[in-house]
């Protein structure tokens, strides 16, 4: 328990320093090649910094954001916010805020940077189809997502690598299209077209070990881990085998989700991608090895 | 003077190490204190429920005066508990007088659809299923407090300042990991 807390914490680490040298040599070529001299060095390191803390002290909002996650009260979901409550008292933690989705898709995330700092999101369509025992296990495997810190981890995944993954591809196709653009004789400054080359190769050759530092940080054991560490908190495995089982039957997408934040579900909400490729980059141990796992306990 | 120093840094290594067993002795006494604060913090809003649910029941069944009466005596019985052992006999009778309470409910099929009572179900649900992982995290932490007082070399210490070990918060199983079943 406390080596995953402190490999996740060393995790975190590494995701937050890749993402600020990326961001800084990005913006360093940037001026460089734009003629900026030693002034582009400060330029790329306050670029560089203030991206990055921006990103760590708002990755929880961006994530919510993106899953188009509202905020609810006590009143509104008295049900979700008793067993909340109940098993972040088992947990020995502080009660994590609640956030829902209203989508009909079952389905479930945590996410923020320290069990102090921490949401629970759930679907509407979760609250309609799951029963208390259910809920409860549900619940507590986002609880022990929260207790070991791999939060921390995936949310900074989410948030960094794919501001990163969003560079590159915004600087290949620009890539291309400016390429284009020349080869048809519209002027362009050769200069930022340098960058832009320059940046495109780095990028090539940065982009598999980005995919590898993601897939590093979403390591499916974790998957396991929670949903061992959930049973140990609810003392009743069958509730969240039950629960599994009735998200792994619905068979609708969950819409808000994208390739971005599939890992931080309970279970994959890209449902309708199927295929060897897509269970290379899978995220997600399958659902029948997980209720096998349940089961045996 | 070698020895002399020798006998000092050996002497230094004990004091630290009976102050870290104490410490963590006392640490877990107060966790165990923070825990059943928990334990009663739920139990408590377990006692302040229970009576509107008798009104709110009452307003549809007159009747089931035996009922009331049971629930209202098993309610004051656990508020009275001393010890913690009582406490864990008297939230038994406590709980298996609600659960006759809700059996009677599902007779009056107006009074299930009374939003009020529909609440209240869910809220006692709720605090029940808290006092059930209050519970267990009290007997987690007791269980490790008991067990440092008791293996080697913590016990001396233990022993030496006194400490006590501490009871345990048993409620029936099946009652308290089935709490009354709400279906929405």
């Amino acid at each position: 328990m406390y080596e995953q807390i402190a490999a996740n914490k060393r995790k975190s680490a590494l995701i937050f320093f890749f993402f600020l040298l990326m961001i800084f040599a990005l913006a360093y070529a940037f001026g460089a090649l734009t003629g900026m001299g030693t002034g582009g060095l400060v330029f790329a390191a306050l670029i560089a910094g203030g991206m990055s803390f921006l990103s760590y002290w708002t990755s929880d909002s961006i994530v919510l954001a993106i899953s188009r996650a509202k905020p609810v009260t006590k009143e509104e979901y008295p049900f979700l916010f008793n067993v909340v409550e109940g098993l972040a008292i088992a947990a020995g933690i502080p009660a994590p805020r609640c956030y829902v989705i209203d989508d009909t898709a079952p389905n479930a995330f945590a996410t923020g940077r320290t069990p102090a700092h921490s949401v629970i999101c759930v679907t509407t369509g979760l609250l309609q189809k799951l029963n208390r025992v259910e809920l409860e296990g549900v619940v507590a495997h986002e609880m022990s997502h929260i207790k070991n810190f791999d939060i921390r981890v995936q949310t900074l995944a989410v948030v960094m690598v794919g501001i990163i993954a969003l560079l590159s591809d915004w600087i290949m196709r620009s890539l291309w299209w400016g390429g284009r653009g020349r080869r048809s004789g519209r002027g362009k400054s050769g200069n930022l077209g340098a960058v832009l080359v320059v940046v495109g190769i780095f990028f090539a050759i940065f982009g598999p070990i980005i995919a590898q530092l993601l897939r590093l940080a979403v390591s499916r054991k974790r998957e396991f881990l929670a949903d061992a560490s959930g049973a140990l908190l609810t003392r009743y495995p069958a509730g969240l085998a039950s629960a599994l089982r009735k998200i792994a039957d619905d068979t609708e997408p969950l819409e808000a989700a994208n390739k971005a934040t599939a890992h931080l579900y309970i279970v994959n909400p890209l449902k309708d991608i199927k295929g060897a490729v897509n269970k290379l980059f899978s995220t997600h141990p399958p659902i029948e090895a997980r209720i096998a796992a349940l089961e045996k306990m | 003077m070698g020895a002399l120093l020798i006998l000092l840094a050996v002497v230094a290594v004990v004091v630290v190490w009976i102050v870290g067993m104490y410490n963590g002795l006392v640490g877990l006494r107060n966790k165990c204190e923070n825990a059943w604060s928990q334990v009663d913090v739920q139990l408590k809003r377990r006692y302040d429920l229970i009576p509107n649910l008798v009104e709110t029941v009452k307003g549809y069944a007159k009747h089931e005066r035996e009922v009331f009466e049971k629930v209202t005596q098993a309610r004051t019985a656990a508020i009275n508990a001393a010890t913690v052992k009582d406490q864990g006999a008297a939230e038994n009778q406590l709980a298996g007088a609600l659960k006759t309470l809700f059996a009677v409910a599902e007779a009056y099929p107006d009074l299930k659809a009374n939003q009020n009572f529909l609440m209240l179900q869910e809220e006692l649900a709720g605090t029940e299923s808290k006092i059930a992982y209050a519970r267990q995290f009290y007997n987690d932490m007791v269980m490790k407090f008991n067990r440092m007082q008791q293996v080697f070399p913590s016990n001396i210490i233990a022993g030496m300042f006194h400490f006590q070990t501490r009871e345990y918060f048993e409620i029936e199983e099946p009652a308290a990991k089935e709490p009354v079943k709400v279906q929405f």
